[in-house]
């Protein structure tokens, strides 16, 4: 049993997705279903975003194949707990392919927030952090503060990867909702990486 | 001529491996079946197709997108029991218009030994096209390459689902590895 508390401090997940987003340039950013989309949306719409609409817990496998395919560009796959749970074969995947430029940050609430917030397995029994070195991500940690969260961003995510990240967070729902419209935020994510033809008829 | 053993090299194997190469297939996902042995090993031989071996179908769906997301494309390869776990992930595929190429190895009809197979071997066809999925079955070598051919212009021309299910009389009886 843990006599300690995972992370001793309770972040918020909007301004941790700011603070992230001031990091990026051209990186790859794949967001997974409710808020997590929602609060990378409310930081700021980049090009090279894709929002989840659907599809629970696909995020990180999503991002792998987008990393496979451009691998000097970094990829960034967000998840919350609920969503990583549903799909923890995806860190044995990524812990075996080990795509350097692949970073995994996963926002931990312990809820399945918009269900009416009840408690996942990371409330109390499994730790995240804990799965992800075991699949096969020994670059795993948790997130303690926001100065520590900028300072393990302070990286190139194009190299050193895999890298798993986990943050403890507040309910603070997002402010802000992604325009329900897949089949733009695809071309549109395209267009942002500069492949396909999704700029073909500007 | 079909196979007598599932373990057994056929020709239109390698038939099936120039054709995803001819069409410039370069990320392949996979949870084996011995059907896709000799393709496994084809692509895991090449150097510039990149083969990943999944824990489940549904991260071959999310690959599969994030390949094309990133400008590449991509196959992937199961058996007839992974399609009932593709079925919610497919939405992903329908919703953004992802192009999705499924080699399906099929179980649960001919010769089969194994009653617990039969329940979704027999129903991957009407789920596949519930699914939106184009589905073409091959029972005979020669009919091998057409089929894959027309499910990549379908897939990767149209931005669509398209599904080649290759029969259990066209793989070979299953024969357990010792």
């Amino acid at each position: 049993m843990a006599t300690e508390p995972l992370a001793p401090v309770r972040l918020n997940r909007a301004i941790l997705t700011k603070r992230l987003v001031a990091k990026l340039d051209r990186e790859a950013v794949v967001a997974g279903i409710g808020n997590t989309n929602w609060d990378l949306f409310g930081a700021g719409h980049r090009p090279e975003n894709f929002y989840m609409l659907g599809s629970m817990g696909l995020a990180c496998p999503i991002a792998l194949g987008v990393a496979l395919a451009q691998p000097e560009r970094g990829v960034i796959a967000l998840e919350g707990d609920g969503s990583i749970l549903m799909s923890l074969g995806c860190l044995a995947t990524i812990g075996k392919i080990a795509p350097r430029n692949l970073t995994i940050i996963v926002w931990d609430n312990g809820l399945y927030q918009i269900t009416g917030k009840q408690p996942t397995a990371t409330a109390g029994s499994t730790d995240i952090v804990a799965v992800a070195k075991a699949a096969g991500i020994p670059n795993a940690q948790w997130v303690r503060t926001e100065a520590h969260f900028d300072q393990l961003l302070s990286r190139r995510f194009a190299d050193d990867g895999p890298l798993f990240l986990a943050a403890k967070i507040d309910d603070k729902p997002g402010p802000v909702q992604t325009p329900r419209d897949p089949a733009l935020i695809r071309n549109r994510f395209m267009k942002g990486l500069g492949v396909g033809n999704a700029g073909a008829l500007d | 001529m079909t196979a007598t053993s599932d373990r057994d090299p056929q020709p239109w194997q390698d038939q099936l491996f120039d054709a995803l190469k001819g069409a410039g297939i370069r990320q392949v996902g996979y949870v084996p079946d011995a059907g896709h042995s000799r393709l496994i090993a084809r692509c895991k031989a090449d150097p510039d197709i990149r083969d990943v071996v999944l824990t489940t179908e549904e991260e071959g769906i999310a690959m599969a997108a994030g390949a094309w997301l990133g400008g590449q494309r991509s196959a992937l390869l199961m058996q007839s029991s992974g399609v009932g776990n593709c079925v919610n992930m497919l939405s992903l595929i329908r919703a953004c218009r992802f192009p999705m190429l499924m080699l399906v190895t099929m179980r649960g009809e001919w010769e089969e030994f194994n009653p617990w197979q039969e329940p979704m071997g027999s129903i991957v066809d009407p789920v596949l096209k519930l699914c939106d999925t184009h589905v073409a079955k091959v029972e005979t070598p020669d009919a091998v390459v057409p089929a894959v051919q027309n499910a990549l212009q379908l897939a990767f021309g149209d931005d669509r689902a398209a599904a080649v299910l290759l029969s259990q009389k066209l793989i070979g009886r299953k024969v357990w590895v010792k």
